[in-house]
């Protein structure tokens, strides 16, 4: 019987190209390879959310809990056709993006969380899940909303993306844009970065994700608290 | 004329702070009236640019005195764009010298993390000409930008020197604990990968992101007081051997040599005739570098490098800590931060810091006279100082 309703609850799933690895360099020198969470590693994504689920600061307490109950939903079967990519430095967890297929040709962007700030690793990891939607899965477009000014100012101003009326957005009632595959390929250069394939080494130490501790992720994201 | 010495240096860390700009003040001058144990001082001159305009405070200095507890001190603000912390430093130098006061507590502080970047750029612009360039849309970053495009073709300055800059600046904040930017960058990360277009975008070509200083909040404060009181308050007293100021045109097309930064040469040439010394008796000197190409410059028309050789001394590492001529200990405007009120006084407290030997990690060795110079607008109102130790 549980297993009939759990049959029923699950939604099937569409097979998913992978996400190929790749890295970037950052402001500091230091390479971010960039490569797609496992589902039995969104435990460990959720330790490294739960100490921002309380932070004000430019939204990141909506961030987080939404990207927190998504990943949630990912790991226990309840959301469709969902994937997360993670930003790694030698292991350790830098920002993390999500999204998710809606159908063969349309892509929705969950979330963008930079968990070390300062240097564009949010950019950059937004740049890949649109890579991901518009190269690996081969959609014609991504629809995107922001919760965030910062969002806002780095997805819908700086990638120029297209005003869809009409069309809602799975994150609730706010304004959706599109990034169409042209609009892609037009900023594609001034965007999306990343070398591939990724040397070994660094490969090695991406296989296994490591998470800052609570302390670390709440300095690199609210900063130092003493005057 | 008497002699005057700094005593008592205290300041906040700089960066997106929580407190109020009243609030920064305070902390930061209890700070240096504790370091110069004094519990009262004759007269308190405070340097800001912006609290009337960002945080809706006029009469800031009389808020500071009741806040410290000082009432009914004399007190009044001093506003010289981003020199205002030069000017109150100066000013101050000048009230002890005459006799009028011995002991005067200057405090610089901003509030800027309050508002937009726009609206901040907007202010910043204010400095410009109303007329001749405000209100035809330039700012401060679009004039160094045509400042370093022009330095670039004069003595072929490169983008990796101007980068230099920055990845030194932000080595040395790396090793003070009161800078805004925590954060190493590298040449290849910031400007020889494809990648560094993303991670260092143009803001005004060709000055990216990583050539131009953060907005701050902060606070810095130092006590000055009479040489001849001086060892009442201090074992190393610091004193304040010249100063110098000068303006320039302006609207800087105007200008006889628009790569020459004249009011900073006159205003440097004065302070070490002041002080009897000359710069190559300088060891270490905090210069306004708000943008990299202005560290360049500065070092040359202060007189450390002559002109167009700057780029050079920087490119053999000469004004790394290490090398002959320390530029920028703290970090500079760059890393160290730049709540422009307080700029003028934490280079002061750098220079203080540096010549008492206690800045820690940057410690430039054997360090006995000093050099800081505080800019207003591009240039347009300069002051200087040549500080020595007092043993």
């Amino acid at each position: 019987m549980i297993s009939d309703v759990e049959a029923i609850l699950r939604p099937p799933e569409r097979e998913m190209p992978p996400y190929p690895p790749k890295y970037i360099v950052l402001a500091s020198g230091d390479k971010m390879v960039v490569r797609q969470a496992r589902r039995e590693e969104v435990p460990l994504l959720l330790d490294a959310i739960r100490p921002l689920l309380t932070v004000e600061k430019d939204y990141y307490d909506i961030v987080a809990a939404r990207t927190y109950a998504e990943l949630l939903g990912w790991k226990r079967y309840r959301v469709r056709d969902e994937y997360c990519l993670v930003g790694l430095v030698d292991g350790l967890l830098v920002g993390l993006v999500n999204g998710r297929m809606y159908d063969e040709n349309i892509g929705v962007s969950y979330h963008t969380l930079a968990i070390k700030r300062g240097l564009r690793v949010g950019a950059h990891l937004f740049a890949a899940k649109m890579e991901y939607h518009l190269e690996m899965l081969g959609q014609k477009e991504v629809w995107i909303t922001a919760e965030s000014p910062i969002g806002f100012r780095r997805w819908m101003i700086t990638w120029g993306l297209e005003l869809r009326p009409g069309i809602q957005h799975e994150l609730g009632g706010v304004s959706t844009w599109a990034l169409t595959k042209q609009i892609y390929e037009q900023r594609k250069s001034d965007l999306v970065f990343g070398e591939r394939p990724v040397p070994e080494d660094l490969l090695e130490k991406a296989k296994e994700i490591r998470i800052p501790d609570e302390r670390t992720v709440l300095e690199w994201v609210v900063g130092r608290k003493e005057v | 004329m008497r002699d005057v010495a700094i005593v008592g240096c205290g300041m906040t860390r700089f960066g997106r702070l929580e407190p109020s700009l009243l609030e920064l003040m305070t902390i930061s001058s209890l700070r240096a009236l504790d370091d110069a144990g004094l519990d009262k001082v004759d007269a308190i001159y405070v340097a800001n640019m912006g609290s009337i305009t960002l945080n809706k405070q006029s009469l800031i200095a009389s808020a500071l005195a009741d806040s410290l507890g000082m009432v009914p001190v004399h007190a009044e603000t001093i506003q010289n764009g981003t020199a205002s912390g030069g000017s109150a430093i100066k000013n101050a130098v000048l009230a002890i010298a005459s006799g009028l006061y011995d002991t005067i507590l200057v405090t610089g502080g901003e509030k800027m993390r309050v508002t937009t970047d726009r609206v901040l750029t907007d202010f910043i612009s204010t400095m410009s000409h109303f007329e001749a360039e405000y209100i035809h849309g330039i700012t401060l970053p679009a004039l160094a930008a045509m400042f370093a495009r022009l330095y670039m073709r004069k003595f072929g300055v490169k983008q990796e020197h101007l980068a230099m800059v920055a990845i030194k600046n932000h080595e040395n904040a790396l090793k003070n604990p009161y800078a805004h930017i925590q954060q190493k960058i590298s040449l290849e990360g910031i400007l020889l990968r494809p990648e560094s277009r993303l991670n260092n975008p143009i803001i005004s070509s060709p000055l990216r992101l990583y050539d131009c200083c953060p907005t701050s909040d902060g606070a810095a404060s130092i006590i000055l007081c009479s040489v001849e009181k001086a060892r009442e308050f201090s074992d190393t007293p610091i004193m304040i051997s010249g100063f110098g100021q000068a303006t320039e045109v302006h609207a800087v097309h105007e200008r006889e040599d628009p790569i020459v930064l004249k009011a900073l040469k006159l205003a440097s040439e004065q302070a070490f005739k002041m002080a009897k010394v000359s710069p190559n008796d300088i060891d270490v000197a905090e210069l306004h570098d708000a943008f990299t190409i202005l560290e360049i410059a500065e070092s040359e028309d202060a007189g450390f490098f002559k002109k167009g050789e700057g780029h050079k001394a920087l490119e053999e590492g000469r004004t790394q800590i290490g090398g002959d001529m320390p530029i920028n200990p703290s970090g500079g405007l760059k890393a160290r931060g730049h709540p422009v009120g307080a700029t003028g006084v934490a280079q002061a407290i750098e220079i203080v810091w540096q010549l008492r030997g206690d800045a820690g990690k940057r410690q430039v060795e054997g360090a006995e006279i000093g050099f800081s110079c505080n800019f207003g607008g591009f240039g347009t109102n300069v002051l200087a100082f040549v500080y020595r130790r007092g043993d």
